[in-house]
């Protein structure tokens, strides 16, 4: 990067960088870029100052913007996450996250997108409870598919009952599946909000710490099968058996039907006199709730 | 009420941007307001609850979109898929115009989700220019720009804001939306006169026009949008539609939202201001539409 930025393009990139830098503890901008060279010299380079505040100053007004921007829109998805780690964890999680991960999508809805991967490689920011909190950010990133994800026109409980073992079928793209160490569903449910962020163009004045980790009782491992859905439009979550599961997650591979079913009921417990009624009661359920759709319905359903 | 080629020759009225706290209130009351605006990126979604809302508002009032992640400025291209869904959302509302702000806030694919000024250049003007025809020409809608709230000034810029606004719109073919809170808050940050720039607007561009309140610093103003209009702010709004005419109105209020009748009742206020207007308009707005703060010819070539 030249001393002295000049076209847009270059104006533009030295700005970015010196507004998606992580600030101080104090919540200032840092005094040394990365490439050594003081921030007041890097901001005079391309800011003008005015009689009240130098190029550094003012500068600095856009670097906490973004982070109060950021930093409040990811704990606004994930508040059950920042419950369990702690206010002061969080800040320190979101801040190294943001830091590998900025925003690459024009809506802020995708900012945790790569939250699940990126804590998973990085479980030193999670502390002890670390795959608990992996859990809990699955279930939060679940609950923001499934706020608004697509919902086609669901197969009807006739059309359901004219499938066979070759059919296929697809899942709505909002029920989100997800196989947990911890049966973390209930905790998420009593710390999540139900209002979602609207974004806006308003400056941000602050970013508010909770400090504390929530007290918690004690979780055992336990595996849990859930699913994360929408029914007139209020997202819900649902847990399901191991069986349940397993074939939902055989169908949104693409396998047909009856491969689904063997692989929901491979290494499965169920005594064998249970299973007609269970895979009843599940197509049922499916129904009910509007789960399923037709990827090509005339290919779905036997004329 | 005035109306224009870039507002579609809509007459909107005064109305309030539509936000989640007021929704109780606006299904259950019913309450009459000319319009809404909308945060495009809000409703850019693929269904659930905020397009249930939004058919719901769009079966009783008149709904107008506002984006805030266009960024006209930036030198990198727009995402194709932003501008898909965008079409997708304009097609569903029927909105008349489209807005979205005279800034800058995404390099390389990366969203700094922010409305970061523009160095005002004749390089940024041509990018812009580019940008802002290419997503009218694709949404097929009239597109307006708005000036932005700022608290930082490049040493790059070559001309003031409001010659870098009238540039851009007078080559875009575009409209305005003169959002005369951020003219104020800019003026203090930036210590010029804000008259000056409401005088020097191409006013028979301005497609509408936005109020909202901020919050004082010690050394600098924030947009915040979470206060009522204050007074200087009004005295702007008066000459701005002494000068175009009575234009749709819009007040904007983002955080620490009181009641729905609270914000309609401040938006309500600019009515006193469009009456006065409205009389006085028509005899004088033939002459005043031709003052504009674009640059001449000679002072263009003199600052290249």
């Amino acid at each position: 990067m030249s001393s002295h930025p000049t076209s847009l393009e270059a104006i533009q990139r030295e700005m970015a960088a010196a507004v998606m830098r992580p600030l101080t503890a104090d919540e200032e901008m840092q005094a040394t870029a990365p490439d050594g060279r003081a921030m007041s010299e890097v901001a005079a380079s391309f800011i003008a100052p005015n009689s009240r505040l130098d190029a550094f100053e003012r500068l600095e007004i856009y670097n906490r913007q973004y982070w109060f921007r950021v930093l409040g829109a990811l704990a606004e998805d994930f508040p059950a996450l920042q419950a369990i780690v702690g206010g002061r964890a969080f800040e320190a999680l979101s801040v190294a996250y943001l830091t590998a991960h900025p925003s690459r999508s024009f809506s802020l809805r995708n900012l945790g997108s790569r939250l699940i991967e990126w804590l998973v490689a990085h479980p030193q920011f999670a502390g002890r409870r670390h795959r608990l909190a992996v859990d809990v950010a699955r279930i939060e990133w679940a609950f923001v598919e499934a706020f608004d994800l697509a919902e086609r026109e669901p197969l009807t409980r006739e059309q359901i009952a004219t499938l066979d073992g070759d059919s296929r079928l697809a899942l709505q793209a909002h029920v989100q599946l997800l196989a947990l160490e911890y049966a973390a569903d209930d905790l998420v449910l009593k710390l999540h909000k139900r209002d979602k962020r609207q974004t806006s163009e308003a400056g941000v004045k602050e970013y508010e710490v909770h400090a504390a980790p929530a007290k918690l009782p004690g979780f055992r491992r336990r595996p849990t099968w859930v699913a994360a859905h929408r029914v007139d439009n209020s997202v819900y979550y649902r847990r399901l058996a191991r069986e349940e599961f397993l074939t939902l997650n055989a169908l949104r591979r693409g396998l047909p039907l009856g491969e689904a079913l063997s692989a929901g009921f491979a290494d499965s417990r169920m005594p064998e006199p249970r299973r007609a009624g269970f895979v009843r009661d599940m197509f049922s359920n499916w129904a009910e709730l509007g789960w399923v759709c037709a990827p090509e319905l005339e290919s779905l359903i036997k004329t | 009420m005035s109306s224009n080629r870039f507002n579609a020759h809509q007459n909107h009225g005064v109305g309030i941007g539509l936000r989640i706290p007021h929704y109780r209130h606006i299904f259950s009351r019913k309450p009459v307001v000319d319009w809404f605006e909308i945060i495009s990126e809000n409703f850019m979604c693929d269904a659930g609850r905020p397009m249930e809302v939004l058919d719901q508002i769009l079966e009783r009032y008149r709904v107008v979109q506002h984006g805030v992640s266009m960024y006209f400025g930036s030198a990198t291209a727009p995402d194709p898929e932003h501008l898909r869904r965008l079409k997708q959302l304009v097609r569903r509302t029927n909105t008349p115009w489209l807005s979205d702000h005279l800034c800058w806030g995404s390099v390389d694919g990366t969203y700094t989700h922010d409305l970061l000024p523009l160095p005002y250049t004749w390089e940024a003007v041509e990018r812009t220019v580019e940008r802002v025809r290419a997503v009218q020409d694709y949404l097929e809608i009239p597109v307006a720009v708005e000036n932005v709230s700022s608290y930082a000034a490049f040493t790059a810029s070559e001309m003031t804001e409001w010659e870098f606004l009238a540039e851009v719109v007078e080559r875009a073919d575009c409209g305005i939306l003169l959002d005369v809170n951020n003219i104020f808050v800019s003026a203090m940050n930036h210590e010029f006169d804000p008259m000056v720039y409401v005088n020097a607007v191409p006013a028979h561009r301005v497609a509408q026009i936005h109020i909202a309140g901020h919050t004082k610093y010690e050394k600098y103003i924030l947009d915040t949008h979470d206060h009522p209009v204050i007074d200087p702010v009004w005295q702007l709004y008066a000459r701005a539609i002494e000068r175009c005419g009575p234009t749709p109105t819009l007040l904007e209020w983002d955080d620490r939202i009181p009641s729905f009748d609270e914000v309609h009742a401040e938006a309500l206020k600019a009515i006193r201001y469009l009456h006065r207007a409205a009389s006085s308009f028509h005899a004088s707005s033939s002459k005043d539409v031709i003052l504009s703060a674009r640059l001449s010819p000679e002072r263009a070539e003199a600052v290249r």
